[in-house]
């Protein structure tokens, strides 16, 4: 452990002359134009503006509520991004730019897990000077209390289940509340031997364990201190940082934590001295007021309007990031209505899009994405540049001689006619279904645009029958993962034992053996890299059975205030900025 | 309401107040008197004559819509994504890319020319209003008659019926009901299952307005001696409804079908708005208009012409419809 502290602290070190030597050149080159900002793309190219600095006050602003304060209730992104602020897990995200990130790196613990017992026992150890905001320690048993929660959905609803499906497939343990043991700590698949000891017991190797243990499902929470639904409004912080004041919808605000010592925290460098979060229901407002310089950064990242890009990219470039998420937009083929269930109809289709009109409707290269090839994003390990259908090679352009061959062989060669379902509150789906239908009517292939309510597509696109009785051929959506690997991001998609009757992913409604047997090899694989190796397969074999369209690579343009330090996109949050590396000058 | 127009024009042609009384005096005599007067009024309404040109203008645009696309502009539903400046998905060209080539500019992200979309979404407008109208006075009329002239517990009950659906939240039946038919209806598919919809739902919920005048004039026109003649004359009770009452129900029925189609053409460009109206890419105004609001500060153009054509094609309506009225004067009925 030693060995791994000081190699951390050297790295530290060439981190900061690197970054030093980086700003010098940037003031050696940088234009005048940029502003007053790090430099267009500083927090994606590197760290913008790294600094060491503590105090001030981190002024986010956001359109959206946390759906949760209640770090196993939340399943947003930016509210995961945040809640490092508070929580604490036994291990965490890398705080490193770019897929650096998706490392694992311990927090709680000293180390990652010592998996034993073929894959299926993982063993922590927990670090020394870790303490609750009332001083008191962290032991094990808070960690197995916090974890249990997630079994009790009727209090602590709303977020992710993986922990649940993976510890008690069966169901067995109805969750703390209901738990008759005294200490409440009833849950078999955990065991806490002394205060320092958590190992838990998996009913079935999953080498993705540690990304379900990395969320803020995992997170400790203190017995007495848990007031099941209403904890949302306060959680108990283990982190650098606790809440001061929360009016949800309005405003929250954050001051440090005392008790938490900086030593005990590889991960954080907790900056700034208080932190606030303020609710706006505008976002063209949300944008003038950042660049005002009201406030530091927009919380949930999901990129500027069409106007604040407007003034951001002309006047203060220097200010603002063209950052990757992990999104991918796609059409998926319902392969169980007609024509779809033949391969070549679905390959007319790839061959007749025109890429680039849909890229250009979602916002180009830049505020839009890139040109996609596979369905596997960059950020996940096994995603490479396969590219079956030639989609770059011919510049993301129809070629409408393919597409005729193909609806030869599919023995439809005039063409034919099929519905795309598109959610209108995303207004962008709407534009991208009707550039599809513009592209595709050139070939022959009449496309009918059903805009169908966001709220609606659980019981529309997430029910087989539905699609089926209304001749739902193709739905336009997208897609971001849950934690960065192969399972994460495709195994709801595309494993065809995860088909459910209603809210269901699998819209293509793909069962092929070869590929549902890839996710079990990749399953039982604990070293990334091997499971990565094994998800490439997987992602070619999607590729070549042509169930789903990919188009584009998500895209923004983020706004980063001239305040803001140590910011970097992190692929471990969507492209988010590591919120809890954030500093700002004054 | 065109024919009067040929019976009079030969002896409108001086305007002088002489004239009209003349002509007054002189039609009464014949005993047509109603249409003549009102035809002369109504050609005195500058404002109002101004509306039914522009009424006029606005139908024979619908009707020809593809004619003067494929002379002024392009298929309405064609791409041209070079017009667009993809980093913020507005049009390059200044005034949302008005240009010789692009009468009104193109729409946001796809480069559609507004041109061809504004007119063929007067066809949509104008076809659902009108139609929606049908569909009103003719319900209206039967219910409003029936009721007026029955009284009693027929009365009663239709009377219930029209204050309940009067009450009823059409805009929000319209939303759901959308959401819940299915795609293909009747032999119709895609837009046509959208139109049927807008015109029978807006067409029904319209119907209680036209009623109640209708029963309201009726209840007054039956006790009437001319009505009392006929019936001492041993009239059947279809002969006095059509012969007798029915005539004499035109008057207020021309003057609210005239109003009830701007409001008509709100509502549908009201529903457009909100997802509800015609799909894509048939153009439709609200659509338009609802999809400018995304881009309305950097091109608000775009969500100026719609809007436009809306104001100009409803105040139209509006100002034909209330010279419509002064002229055949309702209420002074002889």
């Amino acid at each position: 452990m030693k060995r791994l502290s000081r190699s951390r602290r050297i790295a530290g070190a060439a981190a900061v002359v690197g970054a030093l030597l980086a700003t010098a050149a940037c003031g050696g080159g940088g234009s005048d134009d940029e502003g007053s900002g790090a430099g267009f793309n500083a927090a994606v190219k590197g760290v913008a503006a790294k600094s060491a600095k503590k105090g001030g006050t981190l002024k986010f602003i956001n359109k959206q509520e946390f759906d949760s304060l209640d770090p196993q209730r939340q399943y947003y992104g930016f509210a995961w991004d945040f809640a490092r602020f508070y929580t604490r897990q036994l291990i965490s995200y890398a705080p490193k730019p770019g897929t650096a990130a998706n490392e694992l790196v311990p927090d709680l613990a000293t180390s990652t897990a010592k998996i034993s017992d073929g894959g299926k026992t993982y063993t922590y150890t927990l670090r020394d000077g870790i303490s609750w905001e009332d001083g008191s320690p962290i032991t094990a048993q808070d960690v197995k209390y916090g974890i249990e929660r997630i079994w009790a959905k009727d209090v602590v609803s709303g977020g992710p289940g993986y922990l649940r499906q993976v510890l008690d497939p069966k169901g067995e343990y109805k969750g703390p509340y209901k738990d008759k043991s005294k200490d409440k700590l009833g849950l078999k698949a955990i065991e806490t031997p002394d205060a320092k000891t958590v190992v838990f017991h998996l009913a079935k190797p999953n080498g993705d364990f540690e990304q379900m243990l990395a969320m803020p499902t995992g997170s400790p929470v203190k017995a007495d201190k848990d007031t099941g639904a209403k904890y949302s409004n306060r959680p108990f912080s283990s982190g650098p940082y606790k809440v001061q004041s929360y009016t949800p919808g309005k405003s929250l605000a954050m001051v440090r934590n005392t008790h938490w010592k900086k030593a005990s925290d590889p991960i954080r460098p907790a900056l700034p001295d208080k932190i606030t979060v303020t609710f706006n229901s505008n976002l063209e407002a949300i944008d003038r007021l950042l660049i005002k310089g009201d406030y530091d950064v927009f919380l949930s990242a999901t990129g500027m309007t069409p106007s604040g890009r407007n003034d951001a990219l002309k006047q203060h470039k220097g200010n603002v990031d063209n950052i990757t998420t992990s999104f991918v937009r796609y059409v998926d083929f319902a392969t169980k209505v007609k024509p779809f269930d033949n391969v070549h109809c679905r390959k007319a289709v790839i061959y007749g899009a025109d890429y680039k009109s849909l890229q250009t409707t979602r916002g180009g290269p830049q505020a839009g994405g890139d040109l996609a090839t596979n369905m596997l994003p960059k950020s996940v390990k096994g995603a490479d540049d396969y590219d079956p259908y030639g989609i770059l090679k011919r510049g993301g352009k129809p070629d409408p001689a393919k597409a005729k061959d193909e609806l030869k062989q599919c023995g439809k060669p005039n063409g034919f006619s099929t519905t795309i379902v598109a959610r209108n509150d995303q207004p962008a789906e709407v534009d991208a279904a009707e550039a599809l239908q513009a592209s595709l009517k050139k070939v022959g292939i009449t496309l009918n645009v059903e805009p169908i309510q966001g709220q609606s597509s659980a019981s529309i696109t997430g029910s087989p029958s539905v699609m089926k009785k209304r001749g739902y051929g193709m739905s336009m959506t997208g897609w971001g993962p849950d934690f960065p690997t192969g399972q994460g991001f495709s195994q709801p998609l595309i494993d065809g034992r995860f088909i459910q009757q209603t809210g269901n992913y699998n819209v293509s409604e793909t069962n092929d053996p070869e590929i549902n047997k890839f996710f079990d090899q990749a399953l039982k694989e604990t070293d990334p890299d091997k499971a990565g190796a094994i998800y490439q397969q997987m992602n070619h074999k999607v590729s070549d059975l042509a169930v789903q369209m990919p188009f584009m690579y998500e895209k923004n343009i983020t706004w980063r205030s001239s305040r803001l330090t140590n910011a970097f996109s992190s692929a471990a949050y969507n492209g988010r900025y590591d919120y809890s590396q954030l500093g700002v000058v004054k | 309401m065109t024919a009067p127009l040929h019976g009079t024009s030969t002896d409108s042609d001086p305007v002088a107040t002489a004239d009209v009384a003349a002509d007054v005096v002189k039609a009464s005599v014949e005993g047509r008197s109603l249409r003549q007067i009102a035809w002369t009024r109504l050609k005195r309404d500058k404002l109002a004559l101004a509306g039914g040109i522009v009424v006029v203008f606005l139908v024979l645009v619908a009707v020809f819509a593809p004619l003067i696309v494929s002379l002024l502009g392009h298929p309405p539903n064609e791409f041209h994504q070079e017009e667009i400046d993809p980093l913020f998905g507005t049009p390059k060209g200044s005034l949302g890319g008005i240009s010789s080539d692009f009468l009104f500019g193109v729409e946001p992200s796809n480069g559609r020319d507004v041109f061809s979309r504004v007119v063929y979404g007067a066809r949509i407008s104008l076809l659902v209003a009108f139609l929606a109208a049908v569909v009103a006075v003719v319900l209206g009329t039967v219910f409003g008659i029936i009721a007026g002239y029955f009284g009693g517990w027929v009365d009663s009950l239709i009377s219930r019926v029209m204050d309940m659906l009067l009450a009823f939240p059409q805009l929000l039946f319209i939303i759901s009901l959308v959401s819940v038919l299915p795609n293909d209806l009747l032999g119709l598919t895609g837009s046509g299952v959208r139109i049927a919809i807008l015109v029978s739902v807006i067409g029904f919920f319209g119907w209680p307005y036209v009623g109640r005048i209708v029963r309201g004039q009726t209840l007054s026109l039956r006790e009437k001696e001319y009505v009392e003649a006929a019936r001492s004359l041993g009239a059947g009770r279809r002969y006095i409804l059509f012969r007798e009452l029915l005539p004499n129900l035109v008057a207020p029925i021309t003057v609210y079908t005239t109003l009830m189609i701007p409001t008509n053409i709100l509502t549908e460009a009201a529903l457009s708005f909100l997802g509800a109206g015609v799909k894509p890419p048939t153009a439709s105004w609200g659509q338009m208009l609802s999809k400018a609001v995304g881009t309305y500060e950097d091109d608000p153009m775009f969500m100026i012409i719609p809007g436009a054509a809306i104001f100009i094609t409803v105040l139209a309506f509006n100002l034909f419809g209330d010279g419509v009225r002064d002229a055949l004067d309702p209420k002074g009925t002889r």
